[in-house]
């Protein structure tokens, strides 16, 4: 099978998120990975290294430069007569795109896809991650995303693939990028941070969230996470959220602060290997995923952990 | 500009999910059914659009089966002004969803086509992008900001990162991202007044579309479970295990 996987960069360099599709991918068949943007040769160089891709095609032009679903989805629909799948990350980006890739093919995605059974069946959660479902594909073609936590990275060294030109369609004058505000950050990335160290409402501002949970990830080099509750209460920026509605991570270690543990934010995190719970309520959900738990007023114990680390 | 709005019913979002003993799904008798939460978001947006001005009908469809005129009559009663209900008494895929909303734009001609990123059934997110394929408009997904202006809308996304902004040519589609705002409550005066509104039956035959599964499930099972660990006394103990597990020095 030949498999056409979606590659997340930012022109120079390729996001993890891609790397767990090329996985995906493989399981698949035969991965050749397709590099739309405008400026995008280091973005394409560095995908030719990835071990397992065989071919990158790069697609460079003005109209692929913010990837707008509307016109890199024609371009994508036109690749697939050669190919019989298409993996993409289910990044925003991802889920932008891959449904109108989907439809122009006349093909019923599967989103989400956690394993790859067989060449037509695959797993994917429902209902907030409250029941995995296994599907079976009866359409020719298959247009999956895939959730990065799910599949191993492959390795961003060890691949020789050659770098092919291609065009499509260009610009289908119905959308046009306007502009971005995009978070800058030392930290981390929460979705490939291997520590996290994330906020709940129980902060109770966005100053002591700040003052609490900033020093303290510093200390570890862990990512900034914060539940949707923090979010909604305006203690910590929307991208930081974590959960079924945030970002879905799975670090080494996970440390829950002042965190109920609602299902909505067990979904985007219960897969992390190790979860640590401070939280006042012993009887908090939280503690019942957690590995370790220390039950107490987040005031005391975050400032006297950050010191004694 | 006529606003059409997809809505969904659906477990509600109160209720833990219960696997079926036998392996077939979630088990939905007797639970309490909602609108979808972002399709909620939707209606309210079209409303607030009408209230602005800038739309004058907000048309709400859904696909289901018959108990669907319930969250139809919940749109009515929030501030639509028409609904109409395709009956499928089996489970239609968003590509069918997609193709049976094709059809009814193509009659209705709205301006703007307002959906819920995703149902919190069975989380596919991808509706709205099939839509915008299938009608050839341009797509405002996860949206946290809309804003019509003449014959554009401007769309700003919650992306990965954070913040996009995009400008579509109108007709186009917007899918809704929970923050974009906080749906109202409907007043019993309007839920009574919802009643006499209209809403005609429709099937997908009428449209002359195929909605045959491409997916078969072949099981749905619980995930596996986390087992709770142990609780620590003090921040000496803790510092002790994160030391263990090599995070801290």
């Amino acid at each position: 099978m030949s498999v056409l996987v979606w590659v997340e960069h930012d022109n120079n360099s390729v996001k993890d998120a891609t790397l767990a599709a090329v996985t995906a991918g493989t399981r698949l068949g035969d991965v050749v990975a397709l590099v739309a943007g405008q400026g995008a040769q280091g973005a394409a160089d560095a995908a030719a290294k990835i071990a397992g891709v065989s071919k990158v095609l790069l697609a460079d032009d003005a109209a692929y430069g913010h990837a707008l679903a509307e016109n890199v989805a024609p371009l994508v629909a036109d690749l697939m007569a050669g190919y019989d799948a298409f993996v993409a990350p289910a990044t925003t980006t991802g889920k932008n795109i891959a449904p109108r890739v989907a439809a122009l093919l006349d093909v019923m995605q599967i989103s989400e896809v956690l394993s790859v059974e067989s060449a037509d069946t695959f797993t994917r959660p429902i209902y907030a991650g409250n029941a995995i479902a296994t599907v079976k594909s009866a359409d020719a073609k298959k247009v999956l995303t895939v959730r990065g936590t799910a599949f191993e990275k492959a390795a961003t060294e060890g691949g020789s693939a050659s770098v092919e030109a291609v065009s499509g369609k260009g610009d289908s004058g119905l959308s046009s990028f306007v502009g971005a505000e995009i978070a800058k950050s030392e930290r981390p990335e929460l979705t490939s941070a291997k520590v996290i160290v994330s906020g709940g409402r129980a902060l109770g501002s966005s100053e002591q969230f700040h003052g609490l949970i900033d020093p303290l990830a510093d200390k570890l080099g862990a990512a900034v996470g914060a539940s949707r509750a923090a979010v909604d209460a305006g203690y910590a920026p929307n991208d930081y959220q974590v959960g079924q509605t945030g970002k879905i991570v799975a670090p080494e270690v996970y440390v829950a602060i002042g965190i109920s543990g609602a299902i909505q934010h067990l979904a985007g995190m219960k897969d992390s290997k190790t979860i640590i719970a401070i939280n006042k309520d012993e009887d908090a959900p939280i503690f019942q995923v957690a590995d370790l738990g220390l039950v107490g007023d987040l005031f005391k114990i975050v400032p006297e952990l950050t010191e004694k680390l | 500009m006529k606003v059409l709005v997809p809505v969904k019913r659906v477990l509600d979002y109160n209720v833990k999910p219960r696997v079926k003993a036998d392996g077939t799904g979630v088990d939905l008798a007797n639970v309490k059914m909602s609108m979808n939460p972002f399709d909620e978001i939707a209606v309210e947006e079209a409303i607030r659009l009408k209230e602005k001005g800038a739309a004058t009908e907000i048309v709400v469809v859904s696909i289901g089966e018959q108990k669907a005129q319930e969250t139809l009559r919940t749109a009515l009663a929030m501030g639509a002004d028409r609904a109409i209900l395709i009956v499928a008494e089996d489970k239609v895929e968003p590509l069918g969803v997609a193709k049976l909303l094709a059809k009814v734009a193509e009659a209705e001609a709205p301006g703007l086509i307002i959906l819920g990123k995703q149902a919190i059934d069975d989380d596919n997110n991808q509706t709205g992008q099939m839509l915008g394929a299938l009608l050839g408009w341009g797509q405002g997904t996860f949206a946290s900001k809309v804003e019509v202006a003449g014959e554009q809308v401007d769309v700003t996304r919650e992306v990965d990162g954070g913040l996009e902004t995009v400008k579509l040519k109108l007709p186009a589609i917007v899918t809704t991202d929970l923050r974009l705002n906080e749906p109202r409550y409907a007043s019993l005066p309007n839920i009574m007044k919802a009643k006499s509104k209209p809403l005609d039956q429709k099937t997908p035959a009428d449209y002359g579309v195929d909605v045959a599964p491409r997916l078969t499930v072949v099981s749905v099972t619980e995930p596996a479970k986390r087992q709770a660990g142990v609780k620590v006394a003090d921040v000496d103990e803790l510092v002790g295990k994160l030391k263990a597990l090599g995070v801290a020095k």
